[in-house]
């Protein structure tokens, strides 16, 4: 791998493609009983046990403010290591861990929804499709203004 | 680092902990030759070890302490103050050199001429002693080291007698080269055997202190610890799996590896306990330095220093602890010339106490000193506003002890500054509450006083209360679980009583402010029927303040493994952390404090919810005061501060007597006149109702007075501006709630009646 390629596990949510740096993810995990944390922000999703640590879950659809997974459907946890120990990202589905290079790589077009932009740190053409990186230390901070994020529903 | 000095560091630290109470406890019995010989030991092991890794000014500041000591020993010396001061001094430069090679790996520049100096004037200074002290007693027991030990033994064992050892000694010390041991085998004053047991427990000691222990990294441990944490986890599920297992010798695994992971868990717990006598140990030390200082002479003594207790506990109460013996000594023992006239013995007394009770660590300091200026202490409150002058006499000394932990007397966010005791007593408070423990003090005023401290005994597992609301569970730690109530039936149905917003129950009298869990979580309560047939309460203490908690169901207690929350969660103050049950699910642990202060109980009265009249002068310095409101005759709102509130009742209309004049009723053994405010306030009156008549309990100077309203409102925490008016009884109108309300003068109206009771 030379320096201008990159690895990154994928994963869709609402059918777009996202990808965080395969350095930062821990594991990949089924769908895990979670228990809710009443007065949390509405991104949080619960708190699951992953062997004997407890690990917070984020819901990565609220957190980019798309509407909510249909009713039967059961999320995956990408566990992704961040400066305060792991968090579980929900995501719809799991896709290929995926090299690119980078002179595929470019912004995030501005007239994306503001949330969108923030966390989105660019975006590589790849063949079939767009593959949006996303910052998993933001999408994990999670300020007052976050949970309160507009969720426009298509 | 290098590992050797790494290692050379944590050994000379605990050398140099060791020292401070060597000499200290030398300072006190300035002729053991054992003491001498261990501190002898340790400043040669600093200095050579010190030395050989290239340490040159701490092995050059030992040599010299190793030289007075040697004198000490040999008796060319005498022991006095100033030469324990002196090796003291050294022992903090060692430190000073210690803290500057752990961050820098160099010794620094520190100057050390100084101290080497005064060493050396020590060293000369009494040589002509030299001559003087060569008849030391050097056959007794203690004169021979090596031999010592055996010789003790054998004394202690009755083998020999103390005056044939001595002659056996002498023997050894007249040149010749046989041990101890056969000297006396040979003799026969001692038959080989007993010689051959002494021997093997001489050994032994000298076993137990080299190779008992060994040195684990704590990160290691908490690994460890976790470990074993999902190894427990793991189990609970094997054993649910041997339910509908038929094969023996599974099922006998399965037991066994029940019985292993238990005794494991077990075990690894006790890795991170630790002896209190750790944080003690460097108290002799400090006792004697501001003793010195501040010219008194104090004794500390100590018991149950090998009480354990978890590492992290250990860590947490070190400050604090420190801090209340230095305060203890600074303020509490008297000097000397206090303590004469008081007619005391001369000498203070510090006290530290450790045991283990119910699950909890007790740690008692207590001084034989003045004790807290009650008055002084009470006074300093009233004048900050802390309460009203008619509550203050009716605190008990205890409550007006314990207002020294109170943030310099006033809340939060006004100055802390005051002088004298009190100060950082706060910040005592506040460290150990925040391990779940609790501060008391009591104090009789020339006699003394005593902090006593409880604190859980690990922080990693706690025993907690399982409970069921909104189909979740919740822990709550025991250590604030008060009391559980279960209201049953016709129970269930009334026992909650409301004032508009807030539930209170009757709790033997005492009104309890009640919170519901699932409204505070916002949680949808799980099958309404069980929740109108049974309430569970469950009674919690937090800050000196009761409430109750109601909850869906109550299901078991249980230790827990405490996991801290993730910064997303941190902002939630209802919860104190999570935890793993038993069948693998996280549960959040319930932070009494913080869930009493989002149902904003936090302003509440102390002790006995609404009944103990609160504070009015320290609300209304911070311009914010609680207000009842009420309704009387057909006037609109009225209300009166909740300070001057005592409580509420009911009565029953036939309990109503006639005395003189006036309606009374009696109220808790004495006769309470009642006074009517819609009559007061001549406001057009309802046809009275059949049912209870309501009254406002107005207490002072130890007199009530019952104020008959018609309904109780509400109760509203807000910053009210009055508008004055002119009439009677009123103290004007203010804007509450959006709807403009009467003010009652309750002190004038009280006033009032008195006048007229004694005009008629």
């Amino acid at each position: 791998m030379t320096a201008t390629q990159q690895q990154f596990c994928t994963f869709y949510i609402q059918g777009l493609l996202f990808g965080v740096e395969v350095e930062t993810v821990q594991e990949v995990i089924q769908h895990q009983e979670m228990t809710g944390v009443p007065l949390a922000p509405e991104v949080v999703a619960g708190l699951i046990n992953l062997r004997g640590q407890i690990v917070t879950a984020i819901d990565l659809r609220r957190r980019l403010g798309v509407c909510d997974r249909p009713g039967d459907a059961l999320p995956m946890n990408v566990v992704v290591r961040t400066g305060d120990g792991a968090v579980s990202l929900l995501v719809d589905e799991i896709g290929d861990v995926v090299e690119v290079e980078q002179r595929d790589f470019e912004e995030a077009p501005d007239t994306l929804a503001c949330t969108s932009r923030e966390l989105i740190r660019g975006v590589y053409k790849l063949k079939k499709e767009l593959l949006l990186i996303l910052d998993t230390q933001r999408s994990v901070n999670i300020s007052a203004s976050a949970s309160e994020s507009s969720r426009a529903c298509q | 680092m290098d590992e050797f000095i790494q290692e050379f560091l944590v050994e000379g630290g605990e050398l140099l902990d060791q020292l401070d109470r060597d000499f200290v406890e030398l300072e006190k019995d300035p002729t053991s030759k054992e003491l001498v010989a261990r501190i002898f030991r340790a400043i040669h092991t600093l200095k050579g070890t010190g030395g050989t890794i290239g340490l040159k000014k701490l092995e050059s500041v030992n040599h010299v302490g190793e030289n007075i000591l040697s004198r000490l020993r040999d008796g060319k010396l005498r022991l006095t103050a100033e030469i324990i001061s002196a090796l003291l001094a050294m022992i903090d430069i060692n430190r000073q050199l210690f803290a500057s090679v752990e961050s820098t790996g160099q010794e620094g520049d520190l100057d050390l001429t100084e101290t080497i100096r005064s060493l050396n004037e020590i060293l000369n200074g009494q040589q002509e002693l030299q001559g003087a002290a060569k008849s030391e007693n050097d056959s007794t027991l203690a004169g021979a080291p090596g031999s010592t030990l055996l010789g003790k033994i054998l004394v202690e064992k009755g083998a020999v007698e103390e005056a044939k050892l001595v002659e056996a000694l002498e023997v050894q010390r007249s040149g010749d080269p046989r041990r101890l041991g056969e000297i006396l085998v040979q003799s026969g004053v001692v038959p080989q055997t007993d010689v051959q047991d002494a021997l093997q427990s001489q050994y032994e000691s000298r076993e137990d202190a080299v190779n008992s222990s060994i040195r684990v990294d704590v990160n290691l441990l908490d690994k460890v610890m976790n470990l074993v944490g999902e190894l427990v986890l793991a189990r609970n599920q094997v054993l649910q799996f041997t339910s509908n297992q038929k094969d023996p010798a599974f099922l006998n695994t399965a037991q066994r590896l029940n019985l292993i992971t238990t005794e494991l868990q077990e075990g690894v717990m006790k890795t991170r306990m630790q002896p209190i006598g750790n944080v003690w140990n460097k108290f002799p030390r400090i006792v004697r330095d501001l003793a010195n200082s501040t010219g008194k002479s104090v004794r500390l003594e100590m018991e149950g220093a090998q009480t354990e207790l978890d590492k992290t506990i250990i860590e947490a109460i070190k400050d604090p602890l420190t801090h209340v013996v230095r305060n203890s000594l600074d303020h509490g023992i008297e000097t000397p010339a206090e303590r004469e006239a008081a007619g005391k013995p001369l000498q203070g007394l510090l006290f530290l106490r450790a045991f283990h009770e119910g699950g909890q660590v007790n740690i008692e300091i207590s001084d034989d000193g003045g004790g807290l200026d009650l008055d002084a202490i009470r006074e300093k409150a009233l004048e900050r506003g802390i309460f009203s002058s008619q509550h203050a006499a009716k605190m008990s000394d205890r409550e007006i002890g314990n207002l020294i932990f109170m943030a310099g007397f006033s809340t939060a966010d006004k100055v802390t500054n005051i002088s004298g005791r009190g100060v950082g007593m706060d910040v005592v408070k506040t460290n150990v509450e925040k391990i779940g423990g609790t501060v008391d003090v009591s104090s009789v005023r020339g006699h003394g006083t005593t902090l006593k401290i409880k604190i859980p005994l690990t922080l990693a597992i706690i025993p907690a209360l399982i409970v069921t609301t909104g189909g979740e569970r919740f822990a709550i730690p025991q250590v604030s679980l008060v009391e559980l109530v279960r209201l049953e039936g016709k129970a269930a149905e009334t026992g909650i009583e409301m004032i508009q917003e807030v539930s209170v129950y009757r709790l033997r009298g005492n009104l309890l402010p009640v919170i519901y869990l699932n409204r505070e979580l916002k949680l949808g309560s799980k099958g309404g029927k069980a929740a109108e047939e049974v309430i569970n309460i469950v009674v919690l203490q937090a800050d000196g303040r009761q409430f109750g908690l109601v909850v869906d169901e109550i299901n078991d207690t249980e230790e827990i493994v405490v996991k801290p929350l993730s910064k997303q969660l941190k902002g939630i103050s209802c919860f104190a952390g999570a935890t793993i049950m038993g069948d693998g699910k996280v549960a959040l642990i319930l932070d009494t404090f913080g869930l009493a202060q989002h149902a904003s109980l936090a302003g509440e009265s102390r002790t006995h919810g609404v009944s103990a009249a609160k504070g009015g002068l320290g609300e209304s310095a911070e311009q914010r005061e609680s207000w009842l409101l009420f309704r009387a005759g057909d006037h609109g709102k009225l209300a009166v501060p909740l300070s001057m509130v005592s409580r509420l009742e009911e009565f029953d209309p036939k309990t109503i007597e006639t005395s003189g004049n006036r309606q009374v009723v009696q109220y808790r053994g004495e006769i309470m006149p009642l006074v009517r405010v819609a009559d007061a306030l001549q406001l057009p009156v309802e046809t009275a109702g059949e049912g209870s008549i309501k009254v406002v309990v107005h207490s002072e100077g130890g007199h009530s007075v019952g104020l008959v309203v018609d309904e109780i409102l509400d109760i509203v925490d807000q910053h009210v501006t009055v508008t004055k008016r002119a009439d009677a009884h009123l103290l004007g109108s203010a804007v509450i709630q959006q709807r403009v309300t009467d003010l009652l003068d309750v002190p004038e109206l009280v006033m009032s009646i008195a006048g007229e009771g004694r005009t008629a």
